[in-house]
């Protein structure tokens, strides 16, 4: 709990997976995290870049190798895979069933509840530039894409600090 | 009236979480209480049996204040008051 109510708690998780099952987590942690009064901050990096980008953008990158990353990683938070047990979708799908019978939200609903919250996501500038993930294939809402000084910067003002 | 019966019985708003899993019924909770006014009760329902502890470690971090919980049947009962 917080001594000064004019310096609220803080978390930082960096989301470096773009796997459904890491989602979860990172979405439940940062809504609640929220709900609590906390400053909270996401920073998206590596495959955690993925999941930002719209749905209906089938595929991402500016040549054959990032194309391929892309078509490996699927774009887009509905496409996230489990990390084990996959099986081509089916693992991911189920997974969401079973999630939807346990009236868990789906990570995307989640997002969209960090947004409403004011949950700061910060996509990764060198990652959009590595994979040539343009700004307009990414959902909205997002804070300005920054790099790892501006991450560390607000990871040495949390308590709590994630990598997921 | 005792304030304690006036705790339990003067509810301004009541959060149905009933039926929610986690993150929901914290998140709902967190809503509610910028719906009521300073010194105001709320009322939330949950049968998510991690509420149990989660909705009274929200109010600690929150520094609201959980004045009463009850359960009944499956259907657990917070009674908090804004700060």
């Amino acid at each position: 709990m917080s001594t000064d109510a004019d310096t609220p708690d803080s978390m930082t998780i960096i989301a470096f997976s773009g796997d459904l099952d890491k989602l979860w987590p990172t979405m439940i942690l940062s809504s609640t995290g929220a709900a609590t009064g906390m400053d909270v901050t996401v920073f998206f990096t590596f495959w955690g870049l993925f999941p930002l980008v719209k749905d209906d953008v089938r595929i991402t990158g500016n040549d054959s190798m990032t194309k391929a990353l892309a078509g490996m990683n699927a774009p887009g938070m509905k496409k996230a895979k489990l990390s084990k047990l996959n099986i081509g979708g089916s693992g991911a799908w189920m997974m969401r069933k079973v999630a939807e019978k346990n009236n868990l939200m789906p990570p995307e609903d989640l997002l969209d509840i960090c947004k409403d919250m004011g949950v700061k996501l910060w996509p990764c500038q060198m990652t959009m530039d590595l994979m040539g993930i343009e700004p307009d294939q990414m959902i909205d809402g997002l804070g300005q894409p920054v790099g790892a000084a501006t991450a560390l910067q607000a990871m040495s003002k949390s308590q709590i600090n994630l990598f997921i | 009236m005792t304030d304690v019966n006036k705790t339990v019985t003067d509810v301004n708003k009541t959060v149905d979480a009933k039926g929610m899993t986690c993150p929901m019924p914290v998140l709902m909770t967190a809503k509610g209480i910028k719906e009521i006014g300073e010194g105001e009760v709320m009322l939330v329902e949950a049968t998510d049996a991690g509420a149990r502890s989660d909705i009274p470690a929200w109010a600690t971090q929150t520094g609201n204040e959980l004045i009463d919980s009850a359960e009944d049947g499956d259907v657990l009962k917070f009674y908090i008051r804004k700060k």
